[in-house]
């Protein structure tokens, strides 16, 4: 039980995990919303999106404070997100192609800056480029709790308008037609997640945001079809990755917190996709071949005695 | 022989087209971000091709990647039969996967040599000047360059081939299937040709620049024209300038050189995103203003001719009582009036407002309507 003793007094390993604990349960639950919406790399686009704004607000304040270099991250990915949501409205350019357009040029932006940083010799900049694939392990006690102010707000929020999201997720057009301003609910919903993403940036980095946004959610989606016990489930599974991530990542040697994350929430997915009792490929195998059966069923009644049958109904 | 500028420039520009074609047809097919997939998903297939290899080795480096890219492709596509998870939610549970799993390896094995993950996002345009192409000692000059015309030899003459096939299952899958097209033999066709123009820009220029030289051109013709043929024309045009500007950037202020081009390609788009004739989104404001006003204009007309041969014509027509009417503020009254009286279809006398005879004609056909 050393793991365990460690979990709770180890000060390293208890911050790495409670911070991956947190990162998993608040983008598992916001992030189910995404899947449900079919948008689940908006969480990718957003999490390119932000990397200009960490930049830009470096060279802004010259400081390297965690929360305002998150705040300049969560800034540019929601004007990355309005912008998105405006191609869409008024162009016939396709979602996926304007999620493209965004991700591919904000994060060229970001990179373009990063680099001026950089070779502009300034020598507090160093670390910058940690956010591009997180850095789970220098996780310390203020960034966890910096971590739990953030997804508190997103989890009151969430509670408040919890029957707008849920009507706004399964059946929009119903929502406008009662009145609910959806565009300004779409808005608040997609904020939300740039919440997940600011979390998720200093824990996985840019590039693995996308999973821990969309994982969570897909598999919970697997066992269950009432959103609430989707939201718990997702929350679980996220909460079960960052904390068995971090775990393994600790226990061996060279492995790096973030995609170890990563690889157990992919081992989490691929359970529910083929084993989960509902929705599983294998239970729905397995239901198929007894359908056909039965279906085919004991050939004891022949064409003929059929038709007699349908004959006899007739008359 | 060509100056180091001249190889990145020639190397940039190659990049461009050879991407911005396939370009057209991923974002006319809603495809696009598999190319963000894809080149994600190769780290491991590069891992590989080092590890069997036992170091850099050009071909068995690119073999392994091309193998990841067409398992990523594959596997998106298996996961995606689920009811419950749809292609976006697939993708984005796989290349993340695969690129964990790479970098997991790279530290695991490879922690003392040079793979770092920093340099497959960037890449190193800013060398391809000094990675040369060696066959028996002798120097053929730049490697970049020699993948990157190979690479846009192969589109153009797979384009070439299968341009007919590409546009009409890209149009209408369903007419190609009954004319004997398969959609998806030109659907696997297509990610095959992705797969590997993305692996060989990869090792050129970096995974950020690809997924844009794919996707942001395309996007951008897109907004400008209707006709594949020009889509396909703008979009590489607008990826060779933005490759230019980009460097010209880079230069300037010192940064890296994929991110100034992706950054420019950015810039273009969103000049195309305000100001393209149709689409644009000044274009849409200035239609969306023009027709309030067409419509106030029928609205006054209507107004006054409701009210022409009633006993309340005299004072219903007033100015100050239109604007109260319609409520519509002074100044807006005043502006719609002039519209309405430059179209001749109202005259002034003293404050009053009058039908004209082709106001009464329109009206009447607005009543008809």
């Amino acid at each position: 039980m050393s793991i365990l003793h460690d979990l709770i007094f180890d000060y390293t390993l208890r911050n790495v995990a409670l911070g991956s604990m947190l990162l998993g349960i608040v983008s598992g639950v916001l992030g189910s919303f995404a899947v449900l919406r079919r948008q689940g790399l908006l969480g990718d686009a957003l999490s390119h999106a932000a990397l200009p704004g960490i930049a830009i607000a470096f060279m802004l304040t010259g400081t390297r404070e965690t929360i305002v270099l998150l705040l300049g991250a969560g800034i540019a990915g929601w004007i990355g997100t309005m912008l998105f949501m405006r191609i869409v409205k008024d162009t016939t350019i396709s979602e996926d192609t304007a999620l493209g357009v965004i991700l591919s040029t904000f994060f060229g932006v970001g990179i373009m800056l990063l680099t001026l940083i950089q070779n502009q010799d300034n020598a507090n900049q160093a670390g910058l480029d940690r956010y591009l694939f997180g850095q789970a392990a220098a996780l310390v006690a203020s960034n966890v709790r910096t971590f739990a102010i953030l997804g508190a707000i997103a989890f009151v929020i969430l509670i408040a308008f919890y029957k707008e999201f849920k009507l706004l997720s399964f059946d929009p057009d119903f929502a406008a037609s009662i009145g609910l301003p959806t565009r300004a609910l779409d808005i608040l919903l997609t904020s939300l997640l740039v919440i997940a993403v600011m979390i998720g940036l200093q824990t996985v980095g840019v590039v693995l945001m996308a999973s821990m946004v969309i994982g969570p959610g897909a598999a919970a989606r697997q066992w269950t079809d009432r959103l609430l016990t989707m939201l718990a489930l997702a929350g679980c599974f996220g909460a079960m990755a960052g904390v068995i991530g971090a775990v393994i990542s600790v226990q061996a040697d060279r492995l790096p917190t973030g995609p170890m994350i990563i690889l157990t929430l992919t081992a989490i997915v691929l359970i529910s996709l083929f084993f989960a009792p509902k929705h599983g490929y294998l239970p729905e195998y397995v239901r198929q071949r007894r359908n056909r059966r039965t279906l085919m069923g004991p050939d004891d009644i022949s064409i003929d005695e059929a038709h007699e049958a349908r004959e006899r109904g007739a008359a | 022989m060509m100056s180091p500028t001249m190889v990145i420039l020639v190397t940039g520009i190659l990049c461009a087209a050879a991407c911005s074609l396939l370009g057209t047809f991923l974002v006319l097919r809603r495809m696009s971000l598999m190319t963000d997939a894809i080149s994600h998903a190769i780290l491991p297939g590069l891992v590989a091709g080092y590890f069997l290899a036992n170091g850099p080795n050009l071909l068995i480096g690119a073999l392994g990647a091309t193998g990841a890219a067409i398992l990523t492709v594959t596997t998106v596509e298996a996961l995606q039969r689920s009811r419950y998870l749809d292609g976006s939610s697939a993708m984005g549970i796989v290349f993340p996967a695969m690129f964990a799993l790479g970098t997991v390896l790279v530290s695991r094995f490879f922690s003392d040599v040079h793979l770092d993950t920093d340099a497959i996002l960037y890449g190193n345009i800013e060398f391809s000047f000094f990675d040369r192409m060696f066959i028996d000692g002798r120097d053929f000059g730049p490697q970049s360059v020699w993948i990157m015309s190979t690479l846009l030899a192969i589109n153009l003459v797979y384009l070439g081939l299968f341009y007919k096939e590409l546009k009409i299952t890209t149009f209408d899958p369903g007419i190609a299937t009954m004319l004997g097209f398969s959609p998806v033999v030109v659907h696997y066709s297509l990610m095959l040709v992705l797969s590997i123009t993305t692996v060989g820009a990869f090792t050129a220029v970096g995974a950020i620049l690809v997924v844009a030289l794919v996707i942001v051109p395309a996007a951008t013709a897109y907004l400008l024209t209707d006709r594949l043929i020009a889509m396909m024309g703008i979009s590489v045009l607008i990826g060779s300038l933005a490759a230019w500007t980009g460097f010209e950037l880079a230069l300037r202020i010192d940064a890296s050189v994929s991110g100034s081009m992706v950054a420019m390609l950015g810039a273009f788009f969103l000049l195309a995103l305000l100001f393209a004739p149709r689409q644009g989104l000044v274009a849409n404001m200035l239609r969306h203003r023009n027709n309030v006003k067409r419509f106030a204009v029928d609205m006054l007309l209507m107004h006054l001719w409701n009210h022409e041969s009633t006993e309340t014509a005299g004072p219903e027509s007033t100015l100050g009582h239109i604007s109260a009417a319609l409520r519509w503020s002074p100044d807006h009254a005043n502006d719609i009036i002039d519209r309405a009286s430059s179209r001749g279809l109202v005259r002034r006398e003293q404050d009053r407002l009058l039908l004209t005879e082709s106001g009464r004609g329109h009206a009447t056909t607005l009543v008809a309507d």
